[in-house]
């Protein structure tokens, strides 16, 4: 007997809300107006007149159920590996959510009088602290409200620093530096505070290639360097400190992308490499959620000589041991978000380093950088690694010999999905053609991680004996591979009554 | 240790041997050991204790609002499937965030009268930020108009922006006897302006005509982008779309989010269609497999950093996804009349709590323009103490000092209404100004 598979399911076929839509149905109850109603000082001609046509009117159960079906067609770091190179995808502990949703902090408004908010400026306060020792950069700001804009702060920080230091000879100083492995958001991020962007040659080890930066730095414009450390090949630029010495030397600073602190936390400091700001990505390093992209939260962390350029305000613990915020920084950047930056994030990022302990920090480090290893010994034989060196918390393979076979990175990564894996990251760093970027962070143990190198190494053999079932992956999905272009051509990005 | 012998290695320091030995941390962290489930949640309660504002019947507004949040929003944003999900960026298995996204920017334009928005952006302040650096490339102009009747910590956003982006921020006052600002935007306006920027309702809640702006910004060429703090205000006014804004933002903390200090909340951006491909963030699009199954995925992502790199529409790389979500939930829970409902009895109850105020001997209301949940009040003495004492003595959180962002202006504050404040509540709010 064969079962087939019924295809009007009503799970996979759920609509979107609007086709769900019926006239009169509600999914609300408030209580009755309970003030005498009388007529608004509104005029006709501010007020509404379309009665908000085209939005749902459905019942609770209908919300319910419509989530619930299309929750089912995610992948989640709960149902397995996720193995995304440097968006580090560890495990978020459900204490923190309970953290979060505390009243006496879900409850408080973001304007409350410093007085009547004292344990949650002392929750701000402390991370500071822990982010502090963790860096070894002394100035630290939790306003950022995600990497990228931790990264701007930053560059913003450089920028005024630069600015008062060398007067109007800092007009001369607009050249920033950037790793032709970095992230996109670094020469958007420069571009922003007024720089323009030169781009650094990687060596063929993956690592900043010396001579070239001498030579940049030769020419005397050079504002800074933007540098991931480990870098996105999964490598520690371990010339960090005459890198360093490179850029100071011309007169330049040093930014320190920390998306790949994970791979640090514990072990070495940015601050004694000898970088003047960086920026921490709480929903990598410290497990506040994804989400599905975003909140995050991006702090900026500085040496002391950068720290009055700090966005304001700052929140700080006078001698009364009393917590405030301080306006009084006629240095700083300015304000870069309303109120003080994504709070809920700042509350599970201390429940982590707290539930860790400083000895658990460090461990999850190490377990992190093993799990690396493991995966990039286990792959070795199977998928070309183009650089040599021993990887911390991410590899970097390629398609190079899958390629032969008309198989490449993309289909590698929906083939995973068939074995039940969410895919690395993909064709990034831009450097590496056909690029693999995996990290499987320390939320996964070694049984898990064999499944995963064991698909892997199917999937190489697939590659030669049955290319097209690699090609056509993934095959058990709700939706196949979904026409990207025709999207872009003719983009539709609302629903609209037919 | 196993694994690690498994790759020929003595121990775990041995992992970090690409590190130079000078550059290695040689003590543990000086942070504190390790506590328990127990011991955790136990020293955040008694933080969470220190927070009295918390705990307080509430009448503050200016930025953030306290609205009544459906069991079900967190319910189903506490599901593992959207909150431990990463950026959907593999369509294949992220089509609950993509479809979630789809009505959620779907829902945006609805609201807002507009064509199309994005996926979200950080919230309402840095939107704003985001929407006058988009004028700036849509019009090839310099000078932006803003006035002083927007949120004092939007515009310190915007000018943390466009300080090294070639854009000349101006700002015009707001009247003294209206509160509105819309008339010396019209007036600022010239050849040169890239777009004038309003807030309706403004920091004081009072609503601005919008309609007349757009109208004196398109004579000159230039763009009117409206910014929205109190989102539930599109409720029951007239949306800026069918006003005639160009770009409209919003905070949409509003729809579901809870107050949380602050963040995180969401930022809503919707566009005309004719700049689709200038808007900052991820877009979500419509598309089809090859057996004709619809699905959705990340699209025009050649405006994005990861492809333009320095040439981005934005850095912004993330979007409020989680967030988002919460809005979209929200949205659809209450629905059509739900929102239209809530936005009634918010305007209703603070027309009440106005009124009685206005009544108070001392008091007055010194903005004689139209408001949607949110008013100034003038008190007899200074606010900053006035609602110190009544927050000490009687519990209510009774407004924002406007001095703490107007120092000129010491005896006023701004009170916020919402369906959550009970009749009771207002008239508690009343007795209490009455008695200090």
């Amino acid at each position: 007997m064969t079962i087939n598979k019924v295809t009007t399911h009503i799970s996979p076929n759920e609509q979107l809300i609007f086709e769900r839509s019926q006239k009169g149905r509600i999914g609300y109850r408030l209580p009755a107006l309970d003030v005498d109603e009388a007529e608004l000082n509104i005029p006709n001609e501010f007020l509404r007149d379309d009665d908000l046509e085209g939005m749902p009117e459905v019942s609770e159960v209908d919300v319910i159920r419509h989530f619930v079906r299309i929750s089912t067609w995610n992948y989640s770091i709960d149902l397995g590996m996720y193995p995304l190179g440097s968006c580090t995808m560890k495990y978020n502990s459900r204490l923190n959510e309970k953290v979060a949703r505390i009243a006496g902090f879900a409850n408080l408004h973001p304007l409350t009088e410093e007085q009547d908010a004292q344990g949650a400026l002392q929750v701000i306060y402390e991370l500071q602290q822990h982010l502090a020792e963790i860096t070894g950069l002394r100035g630290i700001s939790l306003q950022p409200a995600a990497g990228a804009h931790g990264e701007m702060t930053g560059i913003m920080i450089i920028r005024a620093f630069l600015d008062a230091r060398d007067g109007a000879a800092a007009s001369h100083r607009r050249t920033m530096l950037i790793p032709d492995s970095a992230h996109g958001t670094n020469p958007a991020s420069a571009h922003l505070s007024g720089f323009s962007v030169k781009t650094i040659r990687s060596t063929a080890e993956g690592l900043t290639d010396l001579d070239h930066l001498r030579e940049l730095c030769a020419h005397g414009e050079v504002a800074g360097l933007m540098l991931t450390n480990p870098n996105t090949l999964g490598l520690f630029e371990r010339n960090i400190k005459q890198i360093c010495e490179i850029v100071h030397e011309a007169g330049g600073l040093v930014y320190m992308d920390g998306a790949n602190m994970n791979a640090l936390v514990g072990v070495a400091r940015p601050g004694d490499m000898g970088v003047d700001v960086i920026h921490l990505n709480l929903h990598k390093t410290f497990s506040t959620p994804h989400g599905g992209g975003g909140p995050g939260s991006g702090p900026c962390c500085c040496t002391k000589e950068f720290e009055p350029y700090l966005p304001v305000p700052r929140v700080v613990k006078s001698s009364d041991s009393t917590y405030g915020l301080d306006y009084d920084q006629p240095k700083s950047i300015g304000r870069v978000k309303a109120f003080l930056g994504n709070y809920g994030m700042m509350l599970r990022a201390l429940s982590y380093t707290l539930t860790h302990g400083n000895d658990g920090l460090r461990e999850a480090t190490e377990a992190a950088v093993l799990n690396a290893r493991y995966v990039a010994a286990g792959l070795i034989d199977d998928y070309d690694k183009p650089f040599a060196g021993a990887p911390m918390h991410e590899v970097v393979f390629t398609d190079k010999r899958q390629t032969r076979k008309g198989v490449h990175t993309l289909d590698i990564a929906k083939r995973l999905i068939d074995y039940g894996f969410h895919p690395m990251t993909i064709y990034f760093p831009l450097i590496v053609q056909g690029a693999m970027l995996i990290e499987p962070t320390e939320s996964v143990g070694r049984q898990e991680l064999d499944q995963f190198i064991g698909a892997m190494k199917l999937i190489a053999v697939e590659a030669v004996e049955n290319p097209e079932l690699v090609l056509n992956a993934p095959h058990d999905t709700r939706v196949g591979r979904l026409d990207e272009a025709a999207a872009a051509r003719k983009p539709i990005l609302r629903w609209k009554e037919r | 240790m196993e694994m690690l012998e498994a790759m020929g290695l003595g121990s775990a320091e041995e992992l970090f041997d690409s590190i130079p030995e000078d550059l290695r941390l040689k003590r543990p962290l000086n942070t504190p050991a390790a506590l328990s489930e127990i011991e955790l949640l136990d020293r955040f309660e008694q933080m969470g204790a220190r927070n009295a504002g918390a705990r307080r019947i509430s009448f503050m507004g200016g930025g953030a609002y306290a609205h009544y949040i459906p069991t079900i929003v967190d319910h189903i944003l506490s599901r593992s499937e959207f909150f431990t999900a990463y950026t959907p960026y593999q369509p294949e298995i992220s089509q609950g965030t993509l479809q979630v996204i789809f009505e959620f920017q779907t829902l945006v334009c609805q609201l807002t009268g507009m064509e199309v928005a994005n996926a979200s952006m950080y919230d309402g302040s840095t939107a704003l930020a985001e929407a006058v650096l988009m004028a700036e490339r849509v019009t090839k102009r310099s000078k932006v108009v803003a006035s002083t009747a927007t949120h004092p910590q939007y515009l310190e956003v915007v000018r943390t922006y466009v300080q090294h982006a070639g854009i000349h921020l101006e700002t015009v006052e707001f009247d003294e006897k209206t509160g509105q600002s819309w008339q010396a935007l019209a007036a600022a306006i010239d050849d040169q302006t890239a777009a004038l920027v309003v807030q309706s309702p403004n920091f004081f809640g009072c609503i601005e005509d919008v309609a007349a702006l757009a109208d004196a910004a398109h004579s000159k060429g230039a763009l009117l982008v409206v910014g929205i703090t109190e989102a539930m205000s599109l409720g029951l006014l007239k949306s800026p779309g069918a006003c005639g804004a160009d770009i409209v933002v919003a905070e949409g903390q509003s729809f579901g989010v809870p107050l949380s200090f602050g963040g995180p909340y969401v930022g809503l951006f919707a566009t005309r269609e004719k700049y689709a491909r200038q808007i900052p963030g991820r877009l979500v699009g419509e598309t089809y497999d090859k057996k004709g199954r619809r699905g959705f995925v990340l699209t025009l992502a050649t405006r994005e950093q990861h492809i333009r790199r320095e040439k981005a529409t934005s850095n912004i790389c993330t979007n409020e996804g989680l967030i988002a979500l919460a809005a979209t939930v929200y949205l659809e829970t209450m629905g059509r009349r739900g929102i239209q409902e809530t936005a009634h009895q918010c305007a209703q109850k603070a027309a009440y709590a106005a009124r009685a105020i206005a009544k108070l001997s001392g008091y007055s209301l010194p903005f004689t323009a139209p408001y949607f949940n949110e008013f100034l009040v003038r008190g007899p003495g200074r606010a900053v103490d006035l609602l110190a004492r009544l927050g000490k003595e009687k519990g209510i959180d009774g407004g924002i000092a406007l001095s703490r962002f107007m120092s000129d202006r010491p005896n006023e504050f701004l009170v916020c209404v919402t369906e959550t404040n009970s009749r009771e509540q207002i008239d508690a709010l009343v007795d209490g100004l009455r008695a200090l």
